[in-house]
């Protein structure tokens, strides 16, 4: 028994786990050849003898009859499973090497910031309060704010998901307009929900909002003002809507232009907006009055950008609103759940899109 | 307050607005966008703007700028004038007043 024994000895200290590698050297004693059927039986063989031994190194027994597990299954599906493993490997230090070239960018805004708020200090400017550092998030303090909105979003779009499949299900199994309403005032005050709780964070972090990192890639390519245009997706469920009535097709035209021109109303209030704090921080400070004052006065924009996204999502909702005035309870439905699965196809696409196969930097 | 209501009477859209306030330039394009030219008060450059700010927030708007009035009676802030516009009910209003086209 000691050749076996031997062996079991070098797998230990090999230490390595490749069931191929392990086949070669169990045939090798009993000169078995390269086909696995004979590989099979004489590994067997081996077992049942080493059982019947006295040795009491039974943990080696237990793995080593793992690997004759493996070494069972047909090569195929063993050379798949090494490729799977060499392509989690690969991708494993691809996440590294991004994470780590994000933490070297990280450190270089770090000291960018910290001198920063060393000169501005030196300038006698008052810096209280959790200093933003938005989605980087460097700053000692933690911005909670942002955090629990991230988080609270999270279970909205997973509370989505199931409203839409439940609409989905209603719709395909004609159930009575009652309980259809029903679903229609859980969506409706689902987005309502998810306005009231970008309000909050508009408050706490207006910047990282209208960043729309909170969202994913595809999502984010339609931002306009901390979320999407409402006129925009009027366009995009209005096929899905039909048949429509003469009237709704006009009511729902004219809510279209009304949107419309409400967004472009925002729209031109925010670039006047960007005008007058860059005018306001461009400008000399001898002009100015005093560097205290030209930042004071900046703050005091910065604050209107917050009721911007309010404005637009009191759009959004409002929009929602008026759709509900105009379609029937079914056609309501319809049109939540386009709405719903639009959403997840873009979320569908980010991931897509960002697993592509990519060329090795 | 009386000053704010006698301006507020004026036949018309009338906008109590900062000329440093872009919410209020938003509403006033949206106004021209809809072929209305609104009568518009700068608050911060009248000399009483100080007390027809606090006028304006006792008469219930949650912003005291843009307050808007048209025929002499108070509309809102931006928040009203978007619902009405989105309900379709802003236009029919300003119908009498529409003298851009």
């Amino acid at each position: 028994m000691s050749s076996p024994s031997t062996q079991f000895a070098t797998s230990r200290r090999m230490g390595i786990y490749e069931p191929v590698h392990q086949i070669s050297m169990w045939a090798e004693p009993f000169k078995a050849d390269c086909s696995p059927n004979t590989g099979t039986s004489t590994i067997i063989e081996v077992d049942t003898k080493m059982d019947k031994s006295e040795d009491t190194s039974q943990g080696t027994i237990g793995s080593s009859k793992k690997y004759d597990q493996e070494a069972n299954k047909p090569p195929d599906k063993v050379l798949r499973r090494l490729a799977q493993n060499r392509e989690a490997a690969r991708k494993s230090r691809l996440r590294k090497k991004a994470y780590v070239q994000q933490l070297e960018s990280s450190r270089l805004k770090l000291t960018q910031l910290e001198q920063e708020l060393e000169r501005l200090r030196q300038q006698g400017v008052y810096i209280g309060g959790s200093f933003d550092t938005s989605h980087l998030g460097l700053s000692g303090t933690v911005n909670t704010g942002t955090d629990a909105f991230e988080m609270e979003y999270g279970h909205w779009v997973e509370e989505q998901s199931r409203q839409v499949n439940e609409l989905r299900t209603a719709l395909q199994a004609h159930v009575t307009d009652i309980d259809l309403r029903l679903l229609v005032d859980s969506g409706m005050n689902h987005y309502y929900d998810l306005f009231r709780m970008k309000a909050t964070a508009a408050k706490a972090d207006v910047f990282y909002l209208i960043s729309g990192m909170w969202r994913t890639s595809a999502e984010r390519f339609f931002l306009w003002i901390g979320g999407f245009r409402p006129s925009e997706l009027l366009k995009v469920l209005t096929p899905q809507l039909d048949p429509l009535t003469e009237q709704q097709v006009v009511d729902v035209y004219n809510l279209q232009q009304s949107s419309q021109q409400a967004e472009d109303a925002l729209s031109q209030g925010l670039l006047k907006l960007q005008q007058t704090l860059s005018e306001t921080l461009a400008s000399d400070t001898v002009v100015a009055g005093s560097y205290m004052s030209q930042m004071t006065t900046a703050m005091g924009k910065l604050e209107a950008l917050v009721s911007f996204v309010n404005q637009a999502d009191h759009l959004r909702q409002q929009t929602l609103l008026q759709m509900s005035r105009i379609l029937t309870t079914r056609q309501a439905a319809r049109g939540l759940l386009a709405l719903g699965d639009y959403f997840q196809r873009l979320r569908a696409l980010s991931s897509l899109w960002a697993a592509r196969p990519c060329e090795p930097a | 307050m009386e000053k704010v209501m006698r301006l507020a009477a004026e036949k018309g859209v009338v906008i109590f607005s900062k000329s440093s306030c872009c919410m209020c330039y938003a509403v006033k394009i949206l106004f021209h966008e809809l072929g209305v030219n609104p009568i518009v008060h700068e608050i911060d450059q009248d000399p009483e703007g100080k007390e027809m700010e606090r006028a304006l927030c006792r008469l219930g708007c949650n912003a005291p700028v843009p307050a808007v009035f048209i025929g002499g009676k108070l509309v809102g802030s931006t928040n009203e004038v978007m619902s009405l516009h989105l309900g379709g009910s802003l236009i029919p209003l300003l119908r009498p007043y529409q003298t851009l086209v």
